[in-house]
């Protein structure tokens, strides 16, 4: 690697590349994976995708979006609740989908936004978080998680990703929430909620939520806070996939359907 | 949305930065910090596009440090400010260009306080106080009206004052907490957050 460094006195990549390939390289620093998409010269991909979902009558594609993810930080560690409804436009496509990469028994990731861009990036990063780990020894900072996604795709700017996704964990500093976007923002926190149900999410959780919950009441506001945004918001549903990140890993708490979830809330207010 | 302001007194630069990080209609963060520590005694303001901030601001930061190592002395903020504004320039006509404002803050131990504003299309300017956002539209006729040039640490916070209290009273969006820093021979220091807690603005 040293003496190719030292040698490369051009880039002999774009040289080698058939029919001159232009290639839009973000370099995640390791070679192993190709994370590097080569375009066609001339194409825009954004404007691309446009013509896609724009074509009256012909050809319409509508990529994959609305979802209510949550996450909020208490004494006892990190709740993280998603819902699972996966829609195309007017049509769900699946009341199942698995919002939440498990990336290690320490670090999971949330997915709004595209599907395939969440499923594909967010695998990426895991990958980059195991070889991390061999080539450290010791598990990867939720911090540098986040920094890798958020720098991963801010090499992608502009170019049409949609990725709202929450990196949550339990590192050597404690628990850990950052959000990251696909326009590079990356924040941590102590709550966040994406996706088209966000805003009936941060309603809930705000009214509900204190440092100092115990366990039980953690999870029934996560639960609580999801259900209620799927009641409101047509794009998110099906069930409410609740996992509890704690010091020694993270667990799975729950999986239930939000028409059940319906009928124990109505029948406790009567 | 977000709000900058700097004061450059005799021997000193007072700035401040409104402490949300929102997207579309919610706050994100409240306790957001939008200021970035480039050396000993300079800072960069930046506020703008959503991931372009941070991603500019880290690279002017990072590359201010590494001339540090490679050369043993720091950047002095007049040239951290050109150096920011030929980068921000660079990248202006290309496919990825960097929609930030800034202001840069420094102090230089020979030509003393310095405070320059600068904006996404690249223009750079000295000047003795700056604001961005749409608070600025209130709060630069005030500046106009009580600043002047020798004004001490004490007057330039209660000119922060004065500011932060106008966007209290007339500015559309709620704008919680300021954080505050000073810059001086000796260094850069936390001053404390704006508004103050135990006061109350109708």
């Amino acid at each position: 690697m040293a003496l190719l460094d030292i040698c490369r006195h051009q880039d002999w990549k774009a040289i080698l590349t058939p029919f001159g390939a232009q290639n839009f390289s973000v370099s995640c620093g390791s070679e192993v994976s190709c994370d590097e998409f080569k375009v066609p010269v001339g194409v825009d991909p954004s404007t691309f995708m446009n013509t896609l979902s724009e074509n009256d009558g012909k050809l319409k594609l509508q990529f994959n979006h609305g979802t209510t993810t949550l996450a909020f930080k208490f004494q006892h560690g990190v709740i993280v609740a998603v819902d699972s409804r996966c829609t195309a436009g007017k049509y769900i496509d699946t009341q199942y989908f698995k919002k939440v990469i498990e990336i290690n028994p320490y670090l999971l990731g949330t997915m709004s936004g595209s599907a395939a861009d969440c499923v594909y990036w967010e695998r990426v990063l895991a990958q980059h978080c195991r070889i991390y780990k061999l080539r450290n020894k010791e598990e990867i900072t939720v911090s540098a998680a986040s920094k890798l996604l958020s720098n991963m795709l801010a090499g992608y700017r502009g170019m049409g990703l949609s990725i709202g996704s929450m990196i949550c964990g339990w590192d050597k500093k404690g628990p850990g929430l950052y959000y990251v976007d696909e326009n590079g923002t990356r924040l941590s926190g102590n709550m966040f909620s994406t996706g088209s149900g966000h805003s009936y999410a941060y309603g809930v959780m705000d009214s509900g939520h204190r440092y100092d919950l115990t366990i039980p009441e953690a999870y029934d506001l996560a639960q609580r806070a999801i259900y209620h945004a799927t009641h409101r918001d047509a794009y998110s549903g099906g069930t409410v996939n609740m996992y509890h990140v704690k010091q020694d890993g993270w667990i799975k708490v729950s999986q239930e359907d939000v028409g059940e979830l319906y009928q124990k809330y109505l029948f406790k207010r009567k | 949305m977000e709000y900058l302001i700097g004061i450059q007194g005799p021997d000193f630069v007072l700035v401040a930065a409104d402490t949300v990080a929102a997207s579309s209609i919610i706050q994100m963060k409240h306790d957001y910090d939008k200021m970035f520590k480039l050396s000993e005694k300079i800072l960069l303001l930046c506020v703008g596009e959503a991931g372009d901030t941070v991603q500019f601001a880290e690279y002017i930061q990072k590359n201010v440090q590494l001339y540090k190592m490679r050369n043993g002395y720091e950047l002095s903020p007049d040239a951290a400010a050109n150096f920011t504004r030929k980068n921000l320039a660079d990248y202006l006509r290309s496919r990825t260009p960097y929609h930030v404002n800034l202001l840069l803050a420094g102090y230089d131990d020979h030509d003393g306080p310095a405070l320059y504003y600068m904006d996404y299309l690249s223009s750079l300017a000295k000047a003795p106080f700056a604001a961005h956002g749409y608070g600025a539209f209130l709060t630069l006729s005030i500046l106009d009206r009580y600043y002047k040039p020798e004004l001490t640490r004490e007057e330039a916070v209660e000119l922060l004052k004065k500011c932060v209290d106008e966007l209290n009273k007339r500015f559309i969006l709620n704008l919680p907490a300021f954080n505050v820093r000073l810059i001086d021979k000796h260094g850069i220091k936390d001053l404390e957050k704006l508004p103050l807690a135990t006061t109350s603005t109708s």
